[in-house]
């Protein structure tokens, strides 16, 4: 399989980018793990692919209270970077350590990952738990819009045209904080069945989010039993896990997220 | 239209010509002769045609080759020394880590990877690193064993 024909230019910084990807069916192309999959099964045919992946976009840094993620910042960054040691964000290491493979770690980025917009890609659950907004960039200058904004549908965000994710920024949990995520894996393909994404907070408010279940991650309302939100939710079924099997999944994943970020918590206080 | 594109591949510069579609895979088969990556899946799951790209594992089947430029290749042909296999090889030969041998340079580039970050790891790191690497002749037992005889044998040789 190879992709159908298709022009290609490396940007030499964003300014660059921006520019190239003024072409109407110009697509941005960083570790190319979702992306170039995609284009091999022809189901997407840019004229034109922006290679980003050298920008200067990757890394994790502190900064003011909040945390900084680079969009190129593959999955393996996320597991060698001292900043995110902490119980408060353990939830981001624990999704990026399941994550595709070591060979898919080493290429695959969060900003693609997200741009992607897979419902069951796993990373949009514990961005949604931690509060993460998307920094972007266009012709325009820049916003900083939340991620429950940008996720619209299945593989369909805000991105706007000749716009680019340029990194993700949440606020650091206050101490006492503990976040985890817990999936359920198919196993073939590695994405999630059902995966529950929890933040729970110094005096046990909670934070819970879902993937895999609807066609984009979500955040579960505030205050009801998640056991109860989840039955009035409308949850899609396939061959491998029905509806009924998907919502039963999802209590109990909930159920293990949250007992496993509350011992976070109290080992944080 | 083909464009001219230069790889550093097992430490040589090559030149060749290819479009931009072309998979990594392709070029090193196909316009490099290095058949030693293989393609198994196609679909990046098997991780048959796994290389490394400046030390880290790539599956070669979803990159472009154009990515690859000015990133150092290496392939499994490129692991030996003047003919002297790679400990790693070595210990794959003598503790029956392969059996029809189609996925064992992936295997191999892998644990290579691997093995640079983690001298030493435990059997469940093992195979967790090797996830992304299907033997379609189930011989996963001795795979792990391999890894762990190879990571003996570079430490011993490391000190």
């Amino acid at each position: 399989m190879i992709p159908a024909p298709v022009r290609y230019a490396r940007a030499a910084d964003v300014h660059d980018a921006l520019v190239l990807l003024a072409e109407p069916d110009a697509r941005p192309l960083a570790g190319g793990q979702s992306l170039l999959p995609v284009m091999k099964l022809r189901i997407v045919r840019p004229s034109l692919v922006v290679d980003i992946s050298r920008l200067d976009l990757r890394g994790v840094h502190i900064h003011n209270g909040e945390l900084h993620l680079g969009a190129l910042t593959t999955w393996d960054d996320l597991l060698r970077v001292e900043e995110l040691r902490r119980p408060a964000l353990s939830a981001i290491t624990e999704c990026a350590a399941a994550i595709g493979d070591l060979q898919v770690r080493n290429r695959g980025t969060v900003g693609g990952s997200i741009v992607h917009a897979d419902p069951a890609s796993d990373i949009p659950a514990v961005l949604l738990a931690l509060r993460a907004a998307v920094k972007l960039r266009s012709p325009n200058g820049d916003r900083v819009i939340p991620l429950a904004n940008f996720l619209v549908g299945p593989f369909t965000t805000a991105l706007g045209a000749q716009e680019l994710v340029t990194g993700i920024v949440l606020p650091i949990p206050e101490q006492g904080s503990g976040s985890a995520y817990v999936s359920l894996e198919h196993p073939a393909s590695g994405f999630a069945v059902a995966g529950a994404a929890v933040l729970v907070g110094p005096s046990e408010e909670r934070v819970i989010a879902l993937t895999g279940l609807t066609g984009t991650a979500f955040v579960l309302p505030e205050g009801v039993d998640p056991a109860r939100a989840l039955e009035s939710t409308e949850i899609f079924g396939d061959r491998f896990a029905s509806t009924a099997y998907r919502r039963r999944l999802a209590v109990v994943l909930v159920e293990r997220a949250l007992e496993r970020a509350a011992r976070r918590a109290e080992e944080d206080r | 239209m083909p464009e001219a594109l230069t790889l550093s591949v097992n430490g040589e510069s090559r030149s060749l010509e290819v479009e931009p579609r072309t998979l990594l895979v392709h070029a090193l088969r196909d316009e490099l002769g290095l058949t030693g990556t293989h393609i198994g899946c196609d679909t990046s799951q098997c991780g048959a045609c796994t290389v490394l790209l400046d030390d880290r594992a790539v599956k070669s089947c979803t990159v472009l080759a154009v990515q690859a430029e000015s990133a150092e290749i290496t392939t499994i042909e490129g692991l030996s020394d003047d003919g002297e296999m790679h400990p790693i090889q070595r210990a794959f030969v003598e503790h029956h880590g392969l059996q029809c041998g189609f996925c064992t340079p992936g295997v191999i580039l892998t644990t290579v990877d691997l093995l640079s970050r983690d001298p030493e790891p435990g059997s469940d790191t093992i195979r967790h690193a090797l996830r992304g690497n299907l033997c379609r002749c189930t011989g996963y037992q001795t795979i792990v064993d391999s890894v762990v005889a190879a990571s003996g044998a570079l430490r011993g040789a490391g000190s």
